[in-house]
């Protein structure tokens, strides 16, 4: 999903159109999502070696790959 | 000292330059560590000698351990929900991080030990966010421990935090070779990282393990608010407690904890502080761990590595990512040094 498609942050949670997150944008690039794109729900999120995945028990998952 | 060392070492103050002589016939030739109050002295060297620090304290790697460097995975077997709350850490259940408790099925931690070992690396470490095991992690330690050396061909490490003597019995049961247990902080910091249980706790579990017959990894986070001094009173206790490896973390301030709006340690720092603990632990493994990423960046990595490193994690950490592990070993391939092999052991 590209980052104008998503309704919330993935780092922070709140809503991409309330301020800027260019700041959570960047720690994105060496963290994983926390929150659900589409609800913000928290989400249970898995990292391996080279890889993660993160699920959101309403919109399933999602992954690095 | 030989000229060439005279000549390497006219930069820095007096002090400097008097501290660094001593670590010269102290440590690279007679290989004895540094006391506490001469670690205290490296600590406080000027950044005009911090090259010149970092070329003896590579010199002593190269020595005393070896040009090879020891690679090594990690995986969160169960992630977040920890009762104990360690202020700079996710993972505790008491903070509002946004870390959710998860755990890792089997299949997953076979297919995580075939990654790291895909990469070149000697050693995975089989993680969880406990206070210590209970029966239920136990049970999936013995049958995931299992599965992984029937499928990879890698060494098992874990770090379950504190142990009963029986379950250090199971664990060397299992075949790990390798147990973690931090002591994070000097004893006299520890009270401003960690209430819920105390520094000598951590002791203990790291003398059951060095007792056991597997080998210890016990290392620490700096970064974390503490002086100079008590990292090289930390420094001290490490080399007291003698473990086979000493991972080196930096802080990586996560929101939600204490530790949450901590600025980033000095980069400079960082490279005196890698320094200073090679000096004070000459023959043991010295590995990058969390946080060098965000506090060093590409050019520190490479100083670290060439100022006493010889160990890295590959790849992600437990709940934030690491560099390409691609770009690691490449990068060691620059600098020629030789990623450690699996022992004969296996």
């Amino acid at each position: 999903m590209d980052v104008v498609d998503q309704v919330y942050c993935g780092h922070c949670g709140l809503e991409r159109s309330d301020g800027t997150h260019d700041a959570c944008n960047e720690r994105l690039r060496m963290e994983p999502p926390r929150y659900c794109t589409r609800c913000h729900r928290r989400m249970q999120v898995q990292v391996s070696p080279t890889s993660w995945t993160a699920r959101c028990v309403e919109h399933g998952e999602t992954s690095s790959t | 000292m030989s000229t060439a060392a005279q000549e390497t070492q006219q930069t820095g103050t007096p002090e400097d330059r008097e501290i660094l002589a001593i670590a010269r016939e102290q440590v690279l030739e007679r290989g004895v560590p540094l006391t506490e109050d001469q670690i205290l002295r490296v600590m406080k060297t000027s950044d005009d000698a911090l090259t010149d620090l970092l070329a003896l304290a590579h010199e002593v790697r190269m020595k005393w351990c070896g040009p090879e460097i020891e690679v090594e995975g990690i995986v969160s077997i169960k992630t977040g929900g920890c009762p104990e709350d360690c202020h700079f850490c996710s993972q505790s259940g008491q903070f509002t991080s946004p870390v959710r408790s998860v755990w890792l099925n089997i299949p997953e931690l076979v297919k995580a030990a075939e990654q790291t070992a895909a990469t070149g690396a000697s050693e995975f470490c089989i993680v969880a966010a406990v206070r210590g095991p209970d029966e239920r992690l136990m049970t999936q330690m013995r049958e995931g421990v299992k599965a992984i050396k029937e499928a990879v061909d890698i060494e098992v490490a874990a770090s379950l935090g504190m142990l009963s003597q029986e379950q250090v019995d199971d664990l060397v049961d299992m075949g790990i070779h390798r147990y973690n247990h931090n002591l994070e902080a000097a004893k006299s910091f520890f009270p401003n990282v960690v209430t819920t249980h105390s520094w000598e706790e951590r002791w203990e579990t790291c003398e059951m393990v060095r007792a056991s017959g597997m080998e210890l990894c016990c290392g620490c986070l700096v970064g974390m608010g503490e002086t100079v001094e008590q990292r090289a009173e930390l420094a001290g206790q490490l080399g007291e407690l003698q473990p086979d490896e000493v991972p080196l973390n930096f802080l990586n301030p996560r929101p939600g904890t204490p530790f949450g709006d901590l600025p980033l340690m000095e980069s400079t720092e960082a490279l005196r502080t890698i320094a200073a603990f090679r000096l004070a632990l000459p023959r043991t493994i010295l590995r990058y761990a969390g946080g060098r990423e965000l506090t060093l960046g590409d050019l520190g990595t490479r100083d670290g590595l060439l100022g006493g490193i010889n160990a890295v994690i590959v790849g992600n950490y437990l709940t934030t990512l690491g560099r390409d592990p691609k770009e690691d070993l490449a990068l060691l391939a620059d600098l020629k040094m030789p990623i450690k092999a699996l022992s004969s052991s296996l």
